[in-house]
């Protein structure tokens, strides 16, 4: 596939398209240059929005300024102009250089606010995800029928598998088992301090704030395994709570669901999620 | 001069009401202060040079790492620096002023910010420090996130430091309004003067909310009040939205200074009037005007709304607007000039362009919707540092090199200032370039470690064959972001021999620095302002007869 990288249009004012193979996962590679590939239409949109628009018309503009400064001063210097002019206005370009930007920026903020209203939220949920952000870990409820929730911490760094494809920093022992082609609601909340939820291949974060409850919402176009990270500062182990979703098939979810009710039907009756949530509420 | 009465040392520098003396002291202090918020960034980037811990014991000590150096950075670096520094020597020279209007309170501004910096190093000594981030968000920063007493020493550090702003800015308003030449209306003013005016405003009508919002902190930590207490039937939105109702213009309050400062050397060294005065003048009234009513744009994924954000995004599109009047005003400044690139100048045109790239970047994370992806990530710390510690603090510079002939009487060597500029362009934009790339592929800030795998032990550190590490990060890491924070790394310890460059040229400059005359620029008769009708250094009191404008 190609993707616009940042590189090419920045650095060298041209675009260049670079195949990237991805591995099973989405992790970041270490020479990426721009946005994740994109795994739900909520990305698209943004990298679209960013790749085809905003992109352009920035690099164009530094482009143009730095044409500008460079002319100057190979044309202006004191060698090539030893004499001044004294000219300090000029109505007409004052005008341009006020009237070009504005119609730039309506340029950009027509298709922003498409974007922005569409990202919001959306009116036909088929489920709902609920996620708590704790210090420092992520608390799951999938509140539609009876429900299975549980927590998610990432795996320290001494117990990576690496021949099982995990990634240190990323991967959790529980990841969020999502089914693709779903409109998925997802409601955050925290319950000590502000944690922020976020998987920048699926194109959606929300700050996690205790006594609130945001709503976003995702619909992965691809199965597959997406990492994400806390993305508000939350105290010392901030950079050690993931987030690992594994998107699979609906009919793969339904199985899991009711994996996922025996395996953590054990856990639920005391576990630290529903502690901490009575203690929320003390 | 020889009818210059200068008190002895002490009084001299400890009780100073001398405009002039009290400049000097925000500059040293602001030198002094810039090495320890450096020192920071060097551990930071040092930490982040590979993956796994090398310096923090732990991600507690890496926040108050960062948090000591964004607060360091912007009350105790560029403001004192711009606005007390040069502010304090060159209103009062500009407008033709024997002094500032009140002279002692500008001498206790200065002392205030003294004792606030000293509580803010403590802090970090004191329990396990403030590690809140310099936006020092509730409930991290209550008792559930921070227990310990440093967070209260780090409010009082910030209060002390506010009623030093606010002192400054009544006094810089008082000055300009009643003290300027004959004939100075104020669309005669100088540039510089009009962005310490508009810069004053902006701290007197911002600094109380943030006073507000940290003494609400203050006593919801102490006395039991709940105000961002969501238990207590309070909204830590709330601190947000007053946080940064301070902080947004705070940020311009760090960037106007700089633009006064670039619009006068651009026009010398072009020996031409700036383009379009009233322009440029309205320009940084707009930009404060607009900077009070974009505050939540830094708060898009907080749960704001979307015709919130809808209306922020617009609101913060129109910035650059007056921005990019600016910009093309200095070029067309120059366009027709006959223009000499000394120091001075390779600074103030470094900074355009790298405030065009910083710019550039404000108008991505303006929108909203982009703010998903980009919100927290180090997109937003390249564009921030991009304007910041490439525009403030290329301005702080460009203004050293144009005025330490006036303010010292000694001249610094032409070829090291421009060694410095140089090694200063290429190390920065090392370090902040990459971090573009890093925010776009997801990296969130304020992390002390970040995804990539482990390596071995002979891998780690600084001392490799860059080209050689760069190959062997490539050809054996398959995820994370290794590759550009060790890049960024490697310009961080460019930038830091940078400032030794720095350090030896000030301390050359301040004892063989080669003498210098009234105007050692040769500044024309069409740009010309009072501070060069004085010798260099200027007399311990100027202006003894009244200067006229014409």
């Amino acid at each position: 596939m190609k993707k616009i990288t940042f590189w090419g249009m920045a650095l060298f004012s041209f675009l260049s398209t670079v195949s990237t193979t991805f591995a099973e996962d989405d992790a970041a590679k270490p020479t990426q240059l721009g946005l994740h590939e994109a795994a739900s239409p909520q990305m698209e949109r943004i990298s679209h929005f960013h790749n085809d628009l905003l992109m352009w018309v920035i690099t164009v503009i530094v482009i143009f300024v730095t044409a500008l400064l460079i002319w100057v001063m190979i044309r202006y210097n004191k060698k090539a102009n030893p004499t001044p002019s004294k000219t300090t206005h000029h109505v007409m370009l004052e005008i341009l250089w006020t009237v070009v930007p504005v119609v730039i920026l309506i340029v950009i903020a027509v298709p922003s606010f498409k974007m922005l209203y569409y990202l919001d939220r959306t009116e036909e949920p088929d489920m709902t995800l609920k996620v708590t952000g704790y210090q420092w870990y992520w608390g799951y409820d999938y509140q539609d029928n009876e429900g299975v929730s549980f927590l998610s911490y990432m795996i320290p760094e001494d117990q990576i598998d690496e021949s099982k494809g995990q990634r240190r920093l990323l991967s959790t022992d529980n990841p969020v088992v999502l089914p693709i082609d779903t409109n998925i609601q997802i409601i955050v909340t925290a319950a000590d301090v502000i944690h922020s939820f976020t998987v920048p291949a699926l194109g959606f974060k929300k700050d996690a704030v205790p006594g609130r409850l945001n709503e976003t919402w995702v619909r992965i176009e691809k199965p597959g395994i997406y990492y994400g990270q806390c993305s508000e500062i939350c105290g010392t182990n901030h950079a050690y709570m993931p987030i690992e979703i594994k998107a699979v098939t609906k009919e793969e979810f339904q199985e899991w669901l009711i994996e996922a009710k025996e395996k953590f039907a054990a856990v639920n009756d005391n576990s630290p999620l529903q502690i901490a949530a009575l203690q929320g509420v003390k | 001069m020889a009818h210059d009465h200068k008190p002895g040392f002490f009084t001299r520098w400890f009780m100073s009401t001398n405009h002039k003396d009290i400049g000097t002291l925000y500059i040293i202090f602001s030198i002094v202060a810039a090495l320890f918020g450096g020192w920071f960034s060097m551990m930071m980037r040092h930490e982040l040079g590979d993956p796994g811990l090398q310096l923090a014991e732990n991600g507690q000590q890496w926040n108050v790492w960062i948090t000591a150096h964004g607060l360091i950075m912007v009350f105790f670096v560029v403001m004192p620096g711009l606005i007390g520094g040069f502010g304090n020597w060159f209103v009062p020279l500009m407008i033709g002023a024997p002094d500032m209007a009140f002279p002692r309170l500008n001498n206790i501004s200065f002392w205030l910010i003294v004792p606030a910096f000293l509580l803010l190093v403590a802090s970090a000594f004191v329990g396990v420090g403030a590690g809140t981030g310099w936006t020092v968000y509730p409930p991290l920063s209550s008792l559930t996130g921070h227990p310990g007493a440093s967070v209260d020493m780090a409010i009082f550090a910030l209060h002390l430091a506010g009623a030093s702003s606010i002192l400054g800015a009544a006094n810089f308003i008082t000055t300009i309004f009643n003290m300027r030449a004959p004939g100075m209306t104020l669309h005669k003013m100088p540039l510089f003067v009009w962005s310490m005016l508009v810069t004053s405003f902006l701290l007197v009508l911002s600094l109380p909310v943030l006073g507000g919002a940290i003494t609400m902190l203050l006593t919801d930590r102490n006395f039991g009040t709940h105000f961002f207490n969501p238990e207590g039937g309070g909204d830590p939105i709330l601190y947000q939205h007053l946080f940064w109702f301070f902080g947004h213009p705070e940020v311009y309050i760090m960037i106007l200074p700089a633009f006064g400062i670039v619009s006068h050397i651009v026009a010398t060294f072009s020996r031409k009037p700036v383009f379009g005065y009233l322009g440029m003048a309205y320009a940084m009234v707009a930009i404060g005007f607009v900077g009070f009513i974009v505050w939540a744009h830094h708060m898009y994924t907080t749960g704001i709304s979307v015709n919130t954000q809808a209306y922020f995004t617009a609101a913060t599109l129109i910035i650059a607007v007056p921005t990019g009047i600016k910009i093309f005003s200095w070029i067309a400044t120059m366009w027709g000039g006959s223009i000499s690139f000394k120091t001075p100048m390779l600074w103030a045109i470094g900074f355009i362009f790298l405030f065009t790239v910083g710019g550039v970047t404000g108008v991505v994370l303006a929108n909203a919707g982009m703010d998903t992806s980009l919100h927290d990530t180090y997109y937003v710390v390249a564009h921030f540092h991009y304007v910041l510690s490439l525009g403030a603090v290329f301005a702080l510079f460009a203004g050293f090199y144009y005025w330490i002939g006036k303010m010292s009487g000694r001249q610094y060597p032409e070829w090291a200032g421009n060694l410095h500029f140089w090694v200063t362009f290429i190390g920065v934009n090392l370090v902040f370039f990459p971090q573009h790339f890093l925010g776009l592929a997801g990296m969130p800030r304020r992390y002390v470690d970040y995804p990539a795998p482990t390596i071995p032990e002979e891998m780690i550190g600084p001392f490799h064959n860059p080209i050689e590490k760069i190959k062997w990060i490539i050809a054996n890491e398959d995820y994370g972001y290794h590759l550009w924070n060790y890049v960024s790394t490697l310009g961080a310890y460019i930038s830091g021999f940078s400032v030794v460059i720095f350090l030896c040229v000030v301390f050359y400059t301040l004892f063989f620095g080669r003498k210098v005359g009234a105007n050692y620029w040769d500044v024309e008769p069409q740009t010309m302002t009072f501070e060069w009708t004085l010798s260099s250094p200027p007399p311990f009191h100027q202006f003894e007869i009244q200067p006229t404008m014409k």
